[in-house]
């Protein structure tokens, strides 16, 4: 028989820690601080308008680009709070998630050969996007000492003739990143001299604690070159609802709505009405949800400086990315022995990046009570370690 | 500070000083002077335990009771308030808007007790013009603490 699998497809490495997760799932009793999604359920009101949607019977398809009333609603949020002001019929997108969002605008954006940088340690999904679009994933690796954040040296060294595409993933996950408005300004000026586009990953836009989140698109001259991707996913723990957007210039907003049409139809409707109520009444729930993680951050921070393990501190979204290079192991080595030892699991950073090597993402998103068992365990792991 | 401090006690008021001060981003002796300066002020009027008491062998009835009253000239309903809030039995009082005009909870240890407070204390009171019981069948949720079973967390272990 022939070989049913495209050799593109075969190509792409899985995930390196499968297997790690693997012997996770398998375990009984084990307390994690493993997870990509907040631990709040999804706001009562936001739920409400959701059920309330079935009870109506909206249970048809939406417009392809999505219910009109979300789309307005989704572009007043912008202007509000990111300072860009987009047209909810020409240039918004509502997706599954914001992982559909960052698969077309790379499908959209590519021709074969087209080279995109890809910031490292970053979310898995944007190398084999790349590939998949044909395109030539370039890694950016960011260094601890910025504190992770991409620089304008790193970026001008990175740009060739191939360049098309920068991938912004700010808030980051897993380092908890966040980019200042004059660390935006700096490469700005390199993506416009270099006449390169920007995906700007923002997912974690309202997951910013003590300073002010930035969009890049609302810097002069960005707007038309930055597709801007967001969702309900982290804002609204709404990870299940998949529902996410993007909003950029029309001609690609509009070659994205066209493979959406073919691929997707439309978001799930139900997920949009309850979308809709998220934006025009979550603002308390966001800030609530916010400040608890906040605290948890500092909590988190304040644990890591008594045991001495060495962490920057991360402004956004709802990990810290401790370094470990200390033992002499591998993330991986270091999480499968904290795992099998204390019985609390981790994402190696090498999950994230070769240069996320010798790092752990812990993830904040669990409430007081487990993250203080947790960070006994790990304390008693690392008082171990750095007897021997 | 203080709203981020009342917030934050109002669901744990048992909660590691030095642990609030690091969630909160400052230090312990500013977290606990801040507090006994609003427990000076009567800000803070006192700390409480949930207790479900239906999961204790104890037996305790806890009534609702609207009470209609006549207001009394140059006090209002605050002296009538009063006499009934005096009342160690009584939980609550609350001037209500509305059909009636106050709210009582009350809590006993039998419903013949119960009856017996209203009958022979409650409205016999001049002031009080009639009385409608409401005696609990269970409580779901109270001071914002959900009572039933705290939900397992059924997200996956690890995320990318």
């Amino acid at each position: 028989m022939r070989n049913p699998i495209a050799d593109k497809v075969k190509d792409i490495q899985p995930s390196g820690i499968r297997k790690f997760f693997d012997i996770v799932s398998e375990m009984d009793d084990v307390v994690s601080l493993g997870v990509g999604e907040p631990d709040f359920d999804t706001p009562w009101h936001i739920r409400d308008e959701g059920i309330y949607s079935l009870e109506k019977g909206r249970t048809f398809y939406t417009s392809n680009s999505g219910l009109r009333e979300l789309r307005v609603e989704i572009c007043k949020y912008l202007k509000r709070r990111c300072h860009v002001e987009y047209n909810p019929d020409k240039e918004t997108l509502i997706t599954v998630g914001g992982s559909e969002a960052i698969d077309l605008a790379m499908r959209v954006m590519l021709n074969p050969g087209d080279e995109v940088l890809i910031p490292q340690p970053s979310f898995v999904s944007y190398l084999p996007c790349a590939v998949l679009a044909d395109g030539v994933p370039k890694i950016i690796e960011l260094k601890a000492e910025n504190e992770f954040r991409l620089t304008k040296e790193e970026l001008l060294e990175a740009i060739t003739d191939k360049t098309k595409l920068l991938v912004l993933p700010f808030p980051n996950n897993p380092t908890g990143a966040v980019m200042r408005r004059e660390d935006l300004e700096a490469i700005a000026e390199v993506i416009i001299e270099k006449d390169i586009f920007v995906l700007s990953d923002e997912i974690y836009s309202e997951l910013t604690y003590d300073v002010e989140h930035v969009s890049i698109a609302s810097l002069p001259g960005m707007k038309e070159r930055t597709i801007t991707m967001n969702g309900f996913s982290k804002a609204y723990a709404m990870t299940g609802w998949r529902l996410g957007y993007a909003c950029g210039p029309q001609e690609i907003i509009h070659q994205m709505t066209k493979i959406h049409q073919f691929a997707i139809m439309c978001a799930p409707t139900n997920s949009q009405y309850a979308a809709v109520e998220a934006l025009r009444n979550g603002d308390a729930d966001v800030l609530e949800m916010r400040n608890a993680y906040n605290g948890r951050r500092r909590y988190l921070m304040h644990a890591f400086k008594e045991m001495g393990l060495p962490c920057f501190e991360p402004f956004g979204a709802f990990y810290v990315f401790p370094c470990i290079k200390e033992f002499g192991m591998t993330s991986e080595e270091f999480a499968e022995k904290l795992l099998a030892e204390e019985r609390v699991a981790v994402v190696p950073g090498s999950a994230f990046g070769a240069c996320g090597e010798g790092y752990l993402r812990i993830s904040y998103a669990y409430s007081l009570e487990d993250l203080r068992i947790a960070l006994e365990r790990l304390r008693r792991f690392v008082k171990r370690l750095k007897a021997i | 500070m203080r709203d981020q401090i009342l917030t934050f006690i109002e669901k744990n008021s048992r909660v590691d000083l030095g642990e609030l001060a690091v969630l909160l981003g400052s230090d312990e002796v500013t977290v606990a002077n801040e507090i006994s300066r609003m427990e000076q002020e009567q800000v803070i009027c006192g700390y409480h335990t949930m207790i479900d008491w239906d999961k204790t062998g104890a037996e305790k009835v806890t009534a609702l009771i609207e009470v209609r009253v006549t207001p009394q000239r140059g006090q209002g309903f605050d002296s009538i308030a009063e006499r009934i809030y005096n009342y160690p039995e009584v939980k609550s009082v609350y001037l209500i808007s509305g059909a009636y005009d106050l709210m009582v909870i009350l809590e006993g240890k039998t419903l013949r007790e119960v009856s017996g407070f209203v009958s022979d204390k409650l409205s016999t009171l001049d002031s009080v013009l009639s009385t409608a019981t409401h005696f609990i069948l269970k409580k779901y949720k109270d001071h914002g603490t959900i009572f039933a079973k705290k939900n397992k967390d059924e997200r996956m272990l690890v995320t990318l």
